[in-house]
């Protein structure tokens, strides 16, 4: 499964400054591990040393948020788009 | 005067918005920002989160020390507004001299009437943010956005919005001469959208929840589209959430210099409750106050509670919910800085609680008929969150508590409107008078 995943400039500086990449994977955690094998170090940064979602990242697959889907193993289908979006926006 | 670092070390780590204005800023006491989480520091910048571990950073302050005395003179000497504190924000000196709405030292209400009814003996009082310029706490934390959109060279003010925070980003560029564009869900209250309208700025409705607004805006912030864009909740985040310290300088100055022994906060995202905390901390530090144990209580709606889930279920993380309540201006289902209130609340000895929309309501009655302050649906929470912790025991009723309110009962019109009306609707008579029972 080919998806299209939307980098946010905090992880850009793996992307080679690119905003958008494809990566391959039936599940989003196959997605972040493509991603970490051709962008590397990016999969630390987004998952924490147990392998979970760090707690200050949203991911959303197409418009669902992965905490409310089956997280890491929400299935990701061709030609779906993946956004990794830092947490701490919003609100006052 | 010395100066106490605040926190420590640099490094250069962070997340900054796509091809934002870079340089050396200067913002009076800020020295750096400071991962929440992970302590990693950075230069200040337009930047919200950490590169590390993507944690929410903080400004962090050389603070003036070593003479209470004369700093609590000078704040006292200051304007009637945020501006008496620039001593402890993020702002250049001379902010008060530039143009600004000037918010803040609204009114410390002493609700006798409020504590009878409540069963209180000790002191109560209303911190009533209603009086800003907007009508609501956000005028606050907007002011310090603009100086530091300023300072790093935006010329568009933005935000995403469950209301109240459009129309004081609308009204703050106005005055500042800077254009505004913000995000809305496209289904807020009439009063809300007006109110954001009317300030000649572009308003967007976006068709989903608060949490769908809040992607778009952090999406568009890495985009080409988002260039020069200050989004005051957003990259801007860490200047802007300053804001909030300033209710606690205000209540504990209004309180004789004197911290409160409880406060009961709402809670959207959670960042007015952490600031708030980490002002009264701050005053403690500087020796502004005496040092002695206080209580924070956080209050949500029943049907956006997921941090009062989270306090009541034990756990330090936040479970999102999908908000439905008519209390909108807390309807973050996904609440940023949940984890700390959950820190805050239990370090304290406090509680996070929630009501449901007919107690809201109630609530919003109620503090209307003994106080005549009419409050929005946040202060509905927290007059309503307020009774409950005193029936529970949890909260209490003989030390001095301070309950906010944080919004103008006229932005919300329609939680009352349909219980609220004329007890009578006469002939212009005196016989009409009589014979509806009113003589």
């Amino acid at each position: 499964m080919s998806v299209n995943v939307r980098i946010p400039t905090i992880l850009r500086t793996y992307t080679g400054g690119r905003a958008e990449v494809a990566a391959e994977g039936a599940t989003l955690g196959e997605v972040l591990a493509d991603l970490e094998k051709n962008h590397t170090g990016i999969g630390p940064r987004v998952l924490d040393d147990q392998g979970k979602l760090r707690r200050f990242v949203n991911v959303y697959v197409n418009d669902d948020d992965v905490r409310f889907a089956e997280g890491l193993q929400t299935p990701t289908p061709d030609g779906a788009g993946v956004s990794i979006i830092p947490a701490v926006a919003g609100g006052a | 005067m010395a100066v106490n670092t605040v926190a420590s070390t640099t490094d250069t780590t962070s997340a900054t918005s796509a091809d934002a204005p870079a340089g050396s800023v200067s913002l009076g006491p800020a020295a750096a920002l400071s991962c929440r989480e992970c302590g990693e520091r950075s230069p200040l910048g337009p930047d919200f989160a950490c590169g590390v571990c993507f944690g929410p950073l903080e400004v962090a302050y050389e603070l003036p020390t070593g003479d209470a005395e004369g700093l609590r003179r000078r704040i006292e000497a200051g304007p009637a507004s945020i501006w008496r504190y620039a001593p402890l924000l993020p702002v250049p000196e001379d902010v008060a001299a530039k143009p600004n709405t000037n918010p803040g030292f609204t009114k410390l209400v002493r609700a006798d009437n409020l504590a009878r009814e409540l069963g209180v003996t000790g002191e109560l009082h209303v911190k009533d943010d209603s009086g800003n310029p907007t009508h609501s706490f956000k005028d606050r934390v907007v002011a310090i956005a603009v100086e530091a959109a300023r300072a790093f060279g935006f010329t568009t003010l933005s935000c995403s919005s469950t209301g109240n925070l459009a129309g004081a980003v609308g009204a703050a560029a106005a005055r500042a001469g800077l254009r505004s564009c913000v995000f809305i869900p496209h289904d807020l209250e009439q009063g809300k959208v007006v109110m954001a309208a009317v300030y000649g700025g572009e308003l967007v409705g976006i068709e989903g929840t608060y949490d769908d607004v809040n992607r778009f805006c952090s999406e568009l912030i890495g985009d080409p589209a988002g260039e020069g864009w200050g989004f005051v909740n957003v990259n801007l985040r860490p200047y802007y959430a300053e804001g909030s310290k300033t209710l606690a300088y205000e209540i504990c100055e209004q309180l004789g210099w004197r911290l409160p022994d409880q406060l009961v906060i709402p809670i959207a995202s959670g960042s007015q409750l952490t600031k708030i905390d980490k002002g009264l901390r701050e005053l403690i530090a500087l020796g502004l106050v005496e040092d002695r144990p206080y209580k924070i209580f956080g209050a949500q709606a029943a049907g956006c509670s997921p941090v009062s889930q989270a306090f009541k279920g034990g756990h330090d993380v936040v479970r999102p919910v999908r908000p439905d309540t008519i209390a909108k201006s807390l309807a973050i289902g996904n609440p940023a800085d949940g984890p700390y209130v959950l820190d805050i609340a239990r370090r304290t000895g406090g509680a996070v609680e929630d009501v449901t929309d007919e107690q809201v309501v109630d609530a919003i009655k109620l503090l209307a008929r003994t106080e005549g302050i009419f409050a929005e649906t946040a202060g509905g929470v927290t007059v309503g969150v307020t009774r409950k912790l005193i029936e529970s025991g949890r909260l209490d009723p003989a030390l001095t508590t301070v309950v906010l309110n944080t919004g103008d009962g006229l932005k919300t019109l329609d939680a009352v409107a349909p219980s609220s009306g004329p007890t009578a609707v006469i002939r212009p008579t005196l016989d009409a008078f009589r014979d509806a029972g009113l003589g």
